[in-house]
C-alpha cells in the first residue's frame, strides 16, 4: 500500500486505479496463458479435491484454487485447509487389483 | 551489401491503434539518418498506412506481389524517401489483390530486401491471424509496442506467446503513449508493472505527444526534421539503442518539475 492509497482509504475515496489494473491483468493473463477453458478448470478442481480428500478431510468452504502468473510462468496455486487427517486413507483406484482406469497427473507449474 | 548481418525486425502489438505504424515510420527514418540502409515493409496490405505516415502515398506503383510474380524488379517496387535516401518503403500488397500472400512469400521478400539493406522493419497488421503470421514469417527478431492500458497489455501478451512459439528473438518492448502525470497519480499502470507482467526488456519509452498527430497530418515523421519534441527524442533513442549505443531510458516521474510533482512522488512511497 502506498501513501496515496492510505490517504484515499482514510477519506473513504476509491483507491487509485493503477493497482486494480495490474491485479486484473495478472488474473486474466494467467488464464490466457494457461489456455485452459473454465470448464476444464472446474473439472481439474473437482478431481484434485477428490484425490486430496482421500487422504485428508478438507474444509470445502475455505478452498481456494487459482492460476497465478509471474515472469511468464503460470502456476496453479491451491489453498486447501485441512480439518483433520483421515484415520484410514480411502483406497485409491491405483491400489486396487483391477487395472486402473483413472490417473490424475497434475503439473503445478507450466512454462508458457 | 550486408546480407549476412541484416536485421529483420517485426514491429507488432496485437491491438490496433497503439502506435505500430508510427513507430515503424519514425524508427525507419531515425535508422536511415544514423546511416543504416533501412527498408520498411508494410505487411498490413488490407489497411496499409505506412505510406501515408511517410508521405509516400502518391509514389507507390508496384508492391511485393508484383515482384514475386516476376512482373517487375524489386528496385522498381521500392519507393525511396526523397529527403532520406537511406530509407525505402515496400508495400506487401494492396487490398484489391486477387491472391493472398503466404508466409513463404513474405520470407522470400524479406530475404531479397536483406541483400541491399542493413535493417528490414516489418510493420505487422493488428490481430493475431493470418496477416500477422505472414508478417512474422519475414522476421528474426521483434519489437512489441504497447501502451499502459489493460487491453493493449493483454493483447501484447498474446502476441509475445506466438513469437515465443515461433522462436522469434530477441523480443523487446516499446511502451508508447506514457502520461507521466497519470502515472504519478497512480491512475495508469507503472512502467515496471508493464515490464514485469510482459517480462520483456524495455527498448524505449515514448511519452504521449501531440506532435505525433501534427507529424502524421503532414506525412513527415517526427524524426525527419530534428524536432525536439519528447516523442521525436524517444524514437531516435530507440534507433540508437538498436544500433548498439547505450542511451539511458527517461524516467517519467522526473519529467515533471515543481511542488505538485514532488508531492506525487511522495504519495507513491510504499508504507507497507
Amino acid at each position: 500500500m502506498t501513501l496515496r492509497d492510505a490517504i484515499n482509504k482514510l477519506l473513504g475515496r476509491q483507491p487509485a486505479s493503477a493497482n486494480t489494473a495490474k491485479q486484473r491483468l495478472q488474473l486474466v493473463l494467467a488464464h490466457d496463458r494457461s489456455d485452459l477453458n473454465p470448464e476444464l478448470l472446474q473439472q481439474m478442481r473437482r478431481e484434485i479435491l477428490e484425490v486430496v480428500s482421500r487422504y485428508v478431510e478438507i474444509d470445502l468452504e475455505e478452498v481456494d484454487m487459482s492460476l497465478e502468473t509471474e515472469d511468464r510462468v503460470t502456476a496453479l496455486v491451491a489453498n486447501l485447509p485441512i480439518k483433520r487427517a483421515r484415520a484410514l486413507p480411502i483406497v485409491a483406484p491405483e491400489a486396487s487389483d483391477e487395472p486402473t482406469s483413472f490417473t490424475a497427473k497434475i503439473s503445478s507449474t507450466t512454462s508458457i | 551489401m550486408a546480407a549476412a548481418s541484416t536485421r529483420y525486425i517485426l514491429i507488432c502489438s496485437g491491438k490496433g491503434g497503439v502506435g505500430k505504424t508510427t513507430l515503424t515510420a519514425n524508427l525507419g527514418i531515425a535508422l536511415a539518418k544514423q546511416g543504416a540502409k533501412t527498408a520498411v515493409l508494410d505487411a498490413d496490405f488490407g489497411l496499409r498506412n505506412l505510406d501515408l505516415l511517410l508521405g509516400l502515398e502518391n509514389r507507390i506503383v508496384y508492391t511485393a506481389q508484383e515482384v514475386l510474380a516476376g512482373s517487375c524488379r524489386l528496385e522498381q517496387a521500392l519507393v525511396k524517401h526523397k529527403q532520406e535516401p537511406n530509407l525505402a518503403l515496400l508495400p506487401a500488397g494492396n487490398p484489391r489483390m486477387l491472391e493472398w500472400l503466404t508466409p513463404e512469400d513474405m520470407g522470400k521478400i524479406a530475404t531479397m530486401l536483406g541483400e541491399s539493406f542493413d535493417y528490414v522493419l516489418i510493420d505487422a497488421p493488428a490481430g493475431i491471424e493470418g496477416g500477422f503470421k505472414n508478417a512474422m514469417a519475414a522476421a528474426k527478431e521483434a519489437i512489441v509496442v504497447t501502451t499502459p492500458e489493460v487491453s493493449a497489455v493483454r493483447d501484447a501478451d498474446r502476441v509475445i506467446g506466438l513469437l515465443n512459439t515461433e522462436g522469434v528473438k530477441p523480443i523487446q518492448l516499446v511502451l508508447n503513449r506514457v502520461r507521466p502525470k497519470m502515472m504519478a497519480n497512480q491512475e495508469m499502470l507503472a512502467v515496471s508493472d508493464v515490464t514485469d507482467i510482459l517480462a520483456l526488456p524495455l527498448l524505449g519509452l515514448v511519452l504521449e505527444d501531440e506532435q505525433v498527430i501534427v507529424s502524421t497530418n503532414r506525412g513527415e515523421p517526427l524524426t525527419l526534421n530534428g524536432t525536439k519534441s519528447p516523442a521525436a527524442l524517444a524514437y531516435t533513442n530507440v534507433a540508437k539503442r538498436l544500433l548498439g549505443e547505450e542511451v539511458p531510458l527517461i524516467d517519467p516521474s522526473k519529467e515533471r518539475q515543481g511542488l505538485r510533482a514532488k508531492l506525487g512522488r511522495l504519495m507513491q512511497t510504499k508504507i507497507f
